[in-house]
């Protein structure tokens, strides 16, 4: 057995085992056998069983998605970038997916959009795909004719820190109810999502992470460049326009329904570089989609047992990876 | 013919880098690109490659007009190293050779036991068989050179065009990769052309030489070039001169320093 499956089926354990954890934790611990019942078994009309299944696994999924998602765009914003420093939350994308649900959640009432309706979930993921294709596509524009990380990245943080003084102003004009729902969902959590939500969010996302497992081949001849990846006979624009949709589909979407998640996508490639050894996407997009999903499952728990904002905990546990990425490529920077 | 220009006008910008020049390399034969900075050595070769456009004529590979090969059916007729150096992380030699097969295996590029076969042959004949576990963050310009070059060698085309191979190299890597890309001509009957500032390889080494003498392109022979004179005019003044003896650039002995 090769060294990557073997890291493939530990990787596979470890999800489904976090998963477990996640279901059994919480503000009532519920033991793994009955959480397994609770799974597999029939309706016992047990209260552990309801726990479970109605509140508990929606959020777990919610976490398994995102992780997944997040990490995908994050590897294929590096590969197509060229850069790794980019990621969905550095580049701004998730600024502009959140601008996008601002400028909905606070212009709603006035539209008469009624809250927690699917209308308002749909708007919700619309203006974030709007608002991050607007970013990306402006971020991608500046990179084709500057080749500078740097200037990328500085680009990306300073749209990143203009959006928030906008949505920022946007808060001081509106009125008392829409504050309110956008402040909710800036404090983003996984645990907000409705079911109904949920089957908006499923078919999008699992499509992103298709699209993202469709451009394999096109991922690793982009490693060498665009002159080597066109002479293999590699169509760029096509490749750069699948893309930009599916790192648009799974940021934008995660986004949307669980506010902005950081550092998930610019760690999270890294983390599985790392740990497989390998530069190729055969084994990168599969590694970071599980790594990902295993590492906000982590975040999940870590956040139920302090009590906190998911977001806080990624980014204390995503920050001292990009602080490595800077270090290690500080050959770039110099 | 493996590349035929026909009336071909390429421009940079405003600029009239060539102006309706025509020309052709056979099989089997190694080409040197020569022209002073700026005169389109890496325009022409982008062009050849599908990369950058024509401002007019026509450049055929292997009998058929560039306009009309799509992508795919170009990158099994002609490969490419550039300049650009790869020097990236966990990505093993083998790895990047392999790539060289994308215009062959299947929509996740899995490699076939021939594809695994043609990868270490083109490792064997560049010299890095050794290397192939290696990753490419580890290794010297010469190498990754080599291993680019094994790179465009398993994409298995019948064209092979080099953006100055010999540049970041020292005297003695410079001569080993000229005659590897003898070798590849002669042994591999591939069209090789390289664009190179090396005036004793391109005149010593290479069967033909392409002159850029903005705005025509000559191709002949180097003796042929020499004795027209043309290689003289283009790489004289500011105090150096060029001698048809040794074929290299001297100083001249009168001048101020």
């Amino acid at each position: 057995m090769s060294r990557s499956t073997l890291i493939f089926i530990l990787l596979g354990i470890s999800t489904t085992l976090l998963l477990l954890f996640d279901l059994s934790i919480g503000s009532v611990k519920i033991p793994f056998g009955e959480v397994c019942r609770a799974l597999l078994g029939g309706d016992d009309g047990s209260t552990s069983r309801a726990i479970v299944l109605n509140i508990r696994l929606l959020k777990s999924v919610m976490a398994l998605l995102a992780g997944a998602a997040l990490s995908a765009s994050g590897l294929q914003m590096q590969t197509l970038f060229r850069n790794p420093l980019a990621g969905p939350y550095i580049l701004g994308v998730s600024s502009g997916a959140s601008l996008g649900v601002a400028l909905f959640l606070l212009g709603a009432p006035l539209l008469g959009v009624e809250a927690h309706s699917f209308i308002q979930s749909l708007g919700i993921a619309g203006a974030a795909w709007i608002g991050a294709a607007a970013v990306l596509a402006l971020v991608l524009a500046v990179s084709r004719r500057i080749k500078d990380i740097m200037v990328i990245l500085i680009l990306g943080m300073m749209l990143g820190s203009g959006i928030s003084a906008v949505v920022e102003i946007l808060q001081y004009l509106s009125s008392e109810a829409a504050l309110k729902s956008f402040v909710v969902w800036t404090m983003g959590s996984l645990g907000d999502v409705t079911t109904s939500q949920l089957w908006l969010i499923l078919p999008v996302v699992v499509s992103g992470l298709g699209l993202s497992v469709a451009l394999i081949k096109p991922l690793n001849l982009l490693l060498l460049g665009e002159n080597y990846a066109r002479t293999s006979g590699l169509d760029i624009q096509r490749t750069r326009m699948w893309l930009f949709l599916s790192t648009v589909l799974l940021a934008g979407t995660i986004t949307a329904f669980c506010g902005p998640v950081g550092f998930i996508g610019i760690a999270v490639p890294h983390l599985t570089r790392l740990l497989f050894r390998s530069a190729d996407h055969r084994i990168l997009v599969p590694g970071a989609m599980l790594a990902g999903a295993s590492l906000l499952l982590i975040c999940d728990l870590i956040s139920k047992l302090l009590v906190l904002p998911v977001n806080t905990i990624t980014a204390l546990l995503g920050i001292p990876v990009v602080i490595l990425v800077v270090i290690r490529n500080h050959k770039f920077f110099s | 013919m493996s590349i035929q220009l026909n009336n071909v006008t390429l421009s940079y910008g405003t600029r009239t880098l060539l102006d309706r020049v025509s020309t052709s390399l056979p099989a089997s034969s190694l080409t040197a690109l020569i022209g002073r900075n700026g005169t389109g050595k890496s325009t022409l070769l982008r062009a050849i490659a599908g990369l950058g456009s024509l401002h007019d004529g026509q450049i055929s590979l292997c009998g058929r007009p560039l306009s009309q090969i799509s992508p795919e059916e170009r990158a099994r007729t002609i490969a490419f190293v550039t300049t650009e150096k790869v020097h990236i992380p966990n990505l093993t030699c083998e790895d990047v050779v392999a790539l060289g097969r994308a215009p062959y295996t299947n929509w996740i590029g899995r490699l076939q036991d021939d594809d695994r076969e043609i990868v270490g042959h083109a490792l064997e004949v560049v010299g890095m068989s050794s290397f192939a576990r290696k990753t490419m963050d580890a290794m010297s310009d010469g190498e990754c050179q080599r291993v680019m070059i094994a790179r465009a060698l398993a994409q298995d085309t019948p064209i092979i065009l080099l953006d100055e191979p010999t540049a970041f190299l020292d005297l003695p890597n410079r001569y080993s990769l000229a005659l590897l890309l003898a070798r590849l001509a002669h042994e591999e009957h591939k069209c090789v052309l390289f664009s190179t500032h090396d005036m004793d390889i391109a005149l010593s080494l290479c069967d033909s030489v392409m002159l850029i003498d903005t705005p025509r392109l000559h191709n002949a022979p180097a003796l042929q070039l020499i004795s027209q004179g043309l290689i003289d005019r283009l790489f004289t003044g500011a105090g150096i001169r060029f001698d048809p003896v040794t074929k290299g650039v001297q100083l001249e002995k009168s001048s101020d320093f």
